[in-house]
């Protein structure tokens, strides 16, 4: 291995020289379907260069075992959420309409398989 | 205060048992312990990969050369779900990765001993995951959502790790007088480590009343260390291991296996670096890290290209 002068490889003085350069790619959310038919869920992050690495990585990091049939990754700036400061508002029309719900009507006793 | 009642509603959430997600309003003492803590945890298991990737090549069979392998890197696998967990509060990855390899970020303790024999790749994975799963049990039921979720997906993986790790003390302690003997000697050198994974005594651990009072904690170092040594017991009289504590009897009154006292100033040693192996560490995650320059450059470089085209 290749060792350079007055400076050991390992040491904390190499800091600067390797750390340039050596900085983020983007983070990647990532989503995995179990099985056929199930919806995919988000099983974490990690970081990758493009979208192929992060594919890969991602079979690596969150399927060593099979736990994936299919994997979505989606760069994480691109992913837009609710807030939880928005809540109150944003969630709260749908709070009110329990007719929506089947427990809402009432039906006659005795009638099955309604 | 707004923030007086932010935290009043905060603290009636992790008291209703909700979970706190990234987005969510929370003290700055509870994101500041949390990245402590897990960076901290994924600094252990990248940390924990060296011991036992040391012996890799020299596995005794492909077996177990497989096992040991698979196990090794599930490890990496935990330091990254921990990473990313750690980055959901706001810190960078390359900031807390720096600190491991240039600062003086902390990684559990017992990472800096060494790995004499082959008996020690079974004894940790006995002695070091068993206590790590009792840790990351409870962990897994924290108040902040994607910690809890970590150590859930890291608790999955760690049972085969535990069982490689039993399998290979049970089948030397079977083996040869030589093998038994080798197998006692590594019981005996983890076996008072392990018991300091758990971190200080209660009354000596200042941080752990508010971690516990926030939920990221639920339940304190001594009860954890005392619910390991009474798992642990039966399973090394079953394989004819002797755990190497004098003081360690069966407490009927409390149903507690009582043990002797632990050795708190070497722990103090080794975490400021003092440790038989702390140097050897730091400077083998140092090379590893630089080695892996090339290929995280040309990672770059072809992504790079293929957005230009
Ligand atoms: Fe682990
Ligand atoms: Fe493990």
């Amino acid at each position: 291995m290749p060792q350079r002068k007055g400076q050991l490889k390992g040491s904390p003085m190499s800091k600067d020289q390797n750390h340039q350069g050596d900085s983020q790619w983007p983070i990647w959310e990532v989503f995995v379907q179990a099985k056929t038919g199930a919806p995919h869920e988000h099983a974490g992050s990690l970081h990758a260069p493009d979208a192929e690495i992060a594919l890969q990585n991602a079979r690596d990091v969150y399927s060593r075992r099979s736990e994936a049939v299919n994997i979505w990754v989606v760069e994480s700036k691109n992913i837009t959420a609710t807030t939880p400061e928005d809540n109150p508002t944003f969630f709260e029309p749908a709070a009110d309409k329990i007719y929506r719900h089947p427990q809402f009507y009432k039906i006659p006793r005795g009638v099955k398989n309604l | 205060m707004e923030d007086e009642s932010k935290l009043r509603a905060f603290e009636a959430r992790i008291e209703a048992g909700e979970k706190i997600e990234p987005k969510d309003w929370m003290p700055e003492r509870y994101r500041k312990q949390l990245i402590r803590m897990i960076s901290q945890h994924a600094h252990s298991e990248i940390v924990g990969m060296l011991p036992e990737g040391n012996w890799i090549t020299r596995a005794p069979s492909l077996r177990r050369k497989m096992g040991l392998l698979a196990k090794v890197q599930d490890e990496a696998g935990h330091g990254l779900y921990l990473y990313c967990s750690a980055e959901t509060l706001g810190v960078d990855r390359s900031e807390v990765v720096d600190q491991l390899l240039y600062g003086t970020a902390k990684y559990s303790s017992i990472f800096n001993y060494p790995t004499l024999t082959w008996a020690d790749i079974g004894t940790i994975g006995w002695l070091v995951d068993g206590a790590a799963i009792v840790n990351q049990t409870m962990l897994a039921k924290c108040s902040y959502g994607p910690y809890s979720r970590a150590n859930i997906r890291i608790c999955k993986e760690e049972n085969f790790h535990k069982k490689q790790g039993y399998e290979i003390v049970a089948t030397m302690a079977k083996g040869t007088p030589e093998q038994k003997r080798m197998v006692q000697d590594a019981v005996n050198r983890w076996w008072w480590p392990s018991l300091t994974m758990f971190g200080p005594p209660d009354k000596d651990s200042p941080n752990s009343a508010e971690l516990m009072k926030w939920q990221v904690k639920l339940q304190s170092n001594d009860e954890l260390r005392q619910r390991f040594v009474n798992l642990t017991v039966p399973q090394a009289s079953v394989v004819g291991v002797a755990l190497p504590d004098p003081d360690l009897k069966y407490n009927s009154k409390t149903g507690n296996w009582d043990f002797g006292a632990l050795n708190w100033d070497e722990f103090f040693a080794v975490i400021k670096g003092n440790g038989p192996c702390n140097r050897q560490r730091m400077r083998a995650r140092r090379i590893a890290h630089e080695n892996g320059k090339w290929v995280r450059d040309a990672a770059g470089a072809y992504a790079a290209k293929k957005r230009a085209a």
